[in-house]
């Protein structure tokens, strides 16, 4: 039922664990929902050349929900914010060769990417605003 | 930090042939189905072989050799209900005893009578046969449960009218585990006139049961719940006062035209030996049972905080226990210990993404029915592979909360209902 891969990332999760929301640099993605089964929080920590040094993750959810953010943490990082942005969350269900009923779970991943680089950069603005 | 790991795992490995593990996977899924009892299989073997002929042959040995099998059988399943044998008719199963039951009597009766009340809990046949019969014409009220998974006995009371024709309202719940007060439902009915049907695929054989003394009308048996053979079982159809029912089946009017068919007499033979094992058995089997709930719920709440037992503690069969661990979901746990063979009560695997409709029905929230598994304990579960059981499963929770955001948020006092949550 649950490719190989998904099963690795189950059992030995990356990057579990978080940062400090208010630490700077560190971006934090919220999404899913309890009612639907899947919550995924997903953080960066971008470093001063603007690229993700550091990325943790928790999962309220299936395996493959596990999985695929588990994934979604080792791929963002090294990467560029927009680098990050251009994460599909296709290419994360082809890696873990998801079932269809389980796609949901790769699209909860790509969110929690793009909410955690929308975070970082509203605080990274506002930050530039009371520089100013 | 990763050689501790391996030294961890190196430890457990060296640990694992000893004694104290049991043959893996663990069966704690004994509502889904039951393996047959041996000594079922042994009495059904003949019938496959020498003793072959159809029951319904009135005119040779082979013929009379298999008829006398399903006699008996019919009496063992009978007597374990406290039942005539001339009120027991063999089916496929408890489905096929719930459509008979249920359409069988709204069409013989629509004449007159056109209302059939029922609860939002039952199985899914039940519910399915009334909704089909929903889209006929009939009217079906279908009855909420309490907190604790019973029914309202006085909501029954006040849903019964001249125009009813029959309550189906299920014995044992199928995830739950809760009993029903089937002796008052039994009661209402006879006093309105109305006939009482019982699902007691659950029941039967797990808590003693008597037609008479509950005034039920008809009552469903499932042969595979009993420890007997898959593909039969039976519907009790009462003969004074007399039901009477329209056939879902039609052909050579085989058990006395309710149901036609040549009857797979190595099933029926089975289903009577189930019946009879279960019967001589029950008062003990129940007590072993009960301590091994006991042990299984004991050992869970000792080791973790915040787990939820759905449905009534107290009016429950002992082999079952529902349990809500919460912030971690159903799921992803059960891919944790692959090792238990046991049932999630959030249906995510199908497309719907929906939790249960009983947990629902309860009033258990949608995020606390995530998080739901049925383990179900049988016959021929051990205390060691409850013990095993339980380590494994505190274990596979304790590690899931630990990457589950939802547990941090609550460990943080943050009530996760006051977020904005993204319904998706």
């Amino acid at each position: 039922m649950y490719s190989d891969k998904v099963v690795d990332h189950y059992e030995n999760p990356r990057n579990v664990g978080g940062f400090g929301k208010e630490e700077a640099g560190v971006g934090t993605g919220l999404v899913g929902a309890p009612a639907c089964g899947d919550v995924m929080k997903l953080q960066i920590k971008v470093g001063a050349d603007g690229r993700i040094e550091d990325a943790r993750f928790k999962t309220f959810g299936c395996g493959s929900a596990i999985a695929s953010s588990s994934l979604a943490t080792e791929w963002v990082k090294g990467k560029t914010l927009d680098e990050a942005e251009t994460i599909k969350n296709t290419e994360i269900a082809q890696h873990l060769s998801l079932p269809p009923v389980k796609i949901h779970c790769s699209v909860l991943a790509e969110d929690a990417i793009k909410a955690a680089i929308k975070d970082y950069r509203e605080k990274a603005g506002s930050a530039d605003k009371a520089a100013e | 930090m990763n050689i501790a790991n391996q030294n961890q795992k190196t430890a457990t490995k060296d640990a694992l042939p000893g004694a104290n593990v049991p043959k893996l996977p663990i069966y704690l899924d004994y509502q889904a189905t039951t393996p047959c009892d041996p000594r079922v299989v042994e009495v059904m073997l003949p019938y496959f072989t020498e003793k072959f002929g159809n029951p319904h042959s009135r005119n040779h040995q082979y013929g009379w050799d298999a008829e006398a099998g399903v006699e008996k059988a019919r009496a063992q399943v009978a007597s374990i209900i406290k039942a005539d044998e001339k009120e027991i008719i063999f089916t496929s199963g408890a489905t096929e005893s719930n459509n008979l039951a249920i359409k069988g009597v709204a069409h013989f009766y629509k004449d007159r009578k056109n209302h059939i009340i029922t609860t939002v809990t039952e199985h899914k046949c039940v519910l399915d046969s009334c909704r089909h019969l929903e889209l006929e014409g009939f009217e079906v009220s279908y009855l909420p449960v309490q907190q604790n998974g019973l029914i309202d006995i006085e909501v029954l009371r006040k849903a019964i009218t001249p125009k009813t024709a029959i309550v189906s309202i299920m014995a044992v719940n199928n995830e739950i585990g809760v009993i029903q007060p089937l002796a008052e439902i039994g009661n209402i009915c006879r006093a309105a006139g109305v006939f009482f049907h019982t699902d007691a695929a659950q029941a039967v054989g797990k808590i003693p049961i008597d037609v008479d003394a509950m005034n039920i009308d008809l009552l469903s048996i499932s042969g595979h719940k009993i420890y007997g053979p898959k593909g039969i079982g039976a519907l009790y159809v009462r003969r004074k006062p007399r039901v009477r029912l329209e056939a879902l089946i039609h052909g050579g009017g085989q058990e006395r035209g309710f149901r036609s068919g040549t009857l797979p007499t190595p099933l029926c033979v089975g289903l009577g030996e189930a019946c009879a094992i279960a019967e001589k058995e029950m008062g003990a089997e129940a007590e072993r049972l009960k301590k091994l709930s006991k042990r299984f719920y004991d050992g869970i709440t000792a080791k973790l905080s915040e787990v939820y037992l759905n449905g009534d503690a107290e009016h429950r069969i002992p082999g079952n226990l529902n349990l809500s661990f919460a912030h971690v979901e159903g799921e992803g746990l059960m891919m944790g210990i692959k090792d238990l063979c046991v049932s999630s009560g959030s249906a995510c695997t199908s497309a719907s993404l929906e939790p249960s409709y009983v947990l629902r029905a309860l009033g258990v929230e949608v995020e606390m029915a995530h998080t739901s598994l049925r383990i179900g304990i049988g016959r021929f579960t051990t205390e060691q592979e409850v013990d095993y059981a339980v380590e494994h499963l505190v274990q596979a929770v304790l590690r899931l909360r630990e990457m589950s955001p939802l547990w941090e948020m609550a460990q943080a006092g943050i009530d996760i209902k006051s977020i904005q949550w993204a319904e998706h």
